[in-house]
């Protein structure tokens, strides 16, 4: 089972923000243009546990659009937490796509949060985080 | 050229949605990592992966040093007629590669 | 009645040491196994793809049949004893040797083509059981690779067998520690974001022990990879495979 933290944007704009969280809304912030991304809506799937950050699967989807040109998931977007940089992928869809969902392996430094927010046609914005437990290899080359 | 591995149907019946799966060989150097001299070793990353279908663009990614290295993108097309894709891969110190699938709709 | 007790006591004899002996992909997490599976994401298989490149090019084909059929169960049956040198010798230096002799090139160790053809090689002999020779002339070699396994090496003073054997299972750091098997070379280690051989493996774990890492193609590897083979004998070879 994949787990899925549910984080409203209320909750984490009530919690003490330290430097990476407001960089990741930041982030998120621009990606949408200023707009509140709507929690719920996109799934990010991806095992709570990973045995090594370097290539990491992960599955983001929006299981409920039609895909159709007057409705649609025009982007998804993938944020981190704590890497060096806040943004890992995002990626543009049209109608053509038929199924609103892509999948790539990232990278991870540590154990930290992630936040995927898709776009829709009518312009509006929704957003998913989960919290992923990276544990990281004893022996490095 | 790189090395690049596409997984798809080679055939479709009109209207099924049909998964495309590109891998592709490439360092994905962060610019985040030091080499054994203790110096930043330069970012060298793809940043952009796009598809087309009949000349027309159906699929896009922006990607970042956070993608693991020997990128994988899995994304779906509806097979609406037959045609030619077309993938294409650019990113830094001048990379671009093409590579041309035909998929035959029913 | 005693009789079937006895019997179910000794299954896991009967049934043969394969039972209890685990692979690095029996161990691995389920999202790491699935990439191993399937060949459209098993990052290993862009270097199997070279390996298959490479045969073309260099015109495996004019001595070889199909690399199919005549490759079939050639990895599985490695290291094997090469009467002209009168030592065994690993898969990797016959493709070497192969080149060298009948093509006047030179493959480097652990090159993106030695590792490539190696992967498309290895990758012919996938599902069959390990097979080491039972050749006698090799006996000697892999008594001395048992040796190296057994051996405390390093400032950090551990042997193989100490991690490998006895704690096998158990974590060191967030990793979980293998039972070190090599039927998943040449493969793809995380680690590493690349293909890399079992000799590379191995002078890392020297290195990781702080102890000097033996010579590419030196006697020392190529006894324990003979030793590491019979000692996974039966286990399905899985190469190129994904590793964290």
């Amino acid at each position: 089972m994949k787990r899925r933290a549910v984080l409203g944007w209320l909750a984490l704009s009530g919690q003490l923000a330290s430097a990476s969280t407001e960089e990741l809304r930041a982030a998120i912030l621009l990606y949408t243009g200023g707009v509140e991304p709507k929690p719920g809506g996109v799934q990010i799937d991806i095992a709570p546990l990973v045995e090594n950050g370097n290539a990491v699967p992960v599955t983001l989807r929006v299981d409920d659009s039609p895909m159709r040109p007057d409705d649609h998931v025009q982007g998804i977007a993938l944020f981190n937490q704590l890497n060096p940089q806040r943004d890992v992928a995002r990626f543009s869809l049209t109608p053509a796509s038929g199924k609103a969902q892509v999948a790539t392996r990232i990278r991870l430094a540590t154990s930290q949060q992630l936040v995927a927010v898709a776009k829709l046609s009518d312009g509006s914005y929704r957003s998913q985080a989960v919290d992923v437990v990276v544990t990281l290899a004893a022996c490095v080359e | 050229m790189a090395r690049v591995l596409i997984t798809m149907p080679a055939e479709a019946r009109r209207g099924e949605i049909i998964e495309i799966r590109c891998l592709i060989a490439h360092p994905m150097e962060t610019g985040y990592r030091t080499g054994d001299d203790g110096k930043r070793l330069t970012r060298n990353i793809i940043r952009r992966f796009r598809c087309f279908f009949g000349g027309e663009l159906v699929f896009s990614a922006e990607l970042f040093p956070a993608v693991a290295a020997n990128p994988l993108i899995s994304f779906w097309l509806r097979a609406s007629e037959s045609g030619e894709l077309r993938f294409s891969w650019e990113g830094d110190e001048g990379f671009s590669q093409v590579e041309t699938r035909v998929l035959t709709v029913t | 009645m005693k009789l079937a007790f006895a019997a179910v006591l000794l299954l896991p004899l009967l049934l043969g040491a394969s039972a209890s002996r685990r692979s690095g992909y029996d161990m691995m997490s389920p999202a790491l196994q699935a990439m191993q599976r399937d060949d459209g994401s098993n990052p290993a298989m862009l270097w199997a793809d070279g390996g298959r490149a490479l045969w073309q090019q260099w015109a495996c084909g004019k001595c070889h049949a199909p690399a199919a059929q005549s490759m079939s169960g050639v990895a599985a049956r490695y290291p094997a004893f090469d009467t002209a040198l009168k030592k065994p010798i690993t898969l990797a230096q016959r493709i070497q040797q192969c080149r060298r002799l009948d093509h006047g090139a030179e493959l480097v160790p652990e090159s993106e083509d030695l590792l490539s053809i190696g992967a498309w090689i290895a990758l012919q002999s996938r599902g069959q059981p390990a097979a080491p020779p039972t050749d006698e002339r090799l006996r000697p070699f892999r008594e001395r690779g048992q040796i190296l396994f057994e051996r405390r090496i390093g400032q950090l003073n551990l042997s193989c067998a100490q991690c490998h054997d006895q704690r096998a299972g158990a974590k060191l750091g967030g990793s979980t520690i293998p039972e070190a098997h090599p039927t998943g070379y040449p493969l793809y280690r995380l680690e590493w974001q690349g293909l890399g051989s079992l000799q590379r493996r191995l002078r890392n774990c020297a290195a990781g022990v702080r102890a000097q890492p033996w010579d590419w193609n030196s006697e020392e590897l190529v006894d324990l990879e003979l030793y590491l083979m019979q000692r996974a004998a039966g286990m399905p070879m899985d190469a190129p495979a994904v590793r964290p």
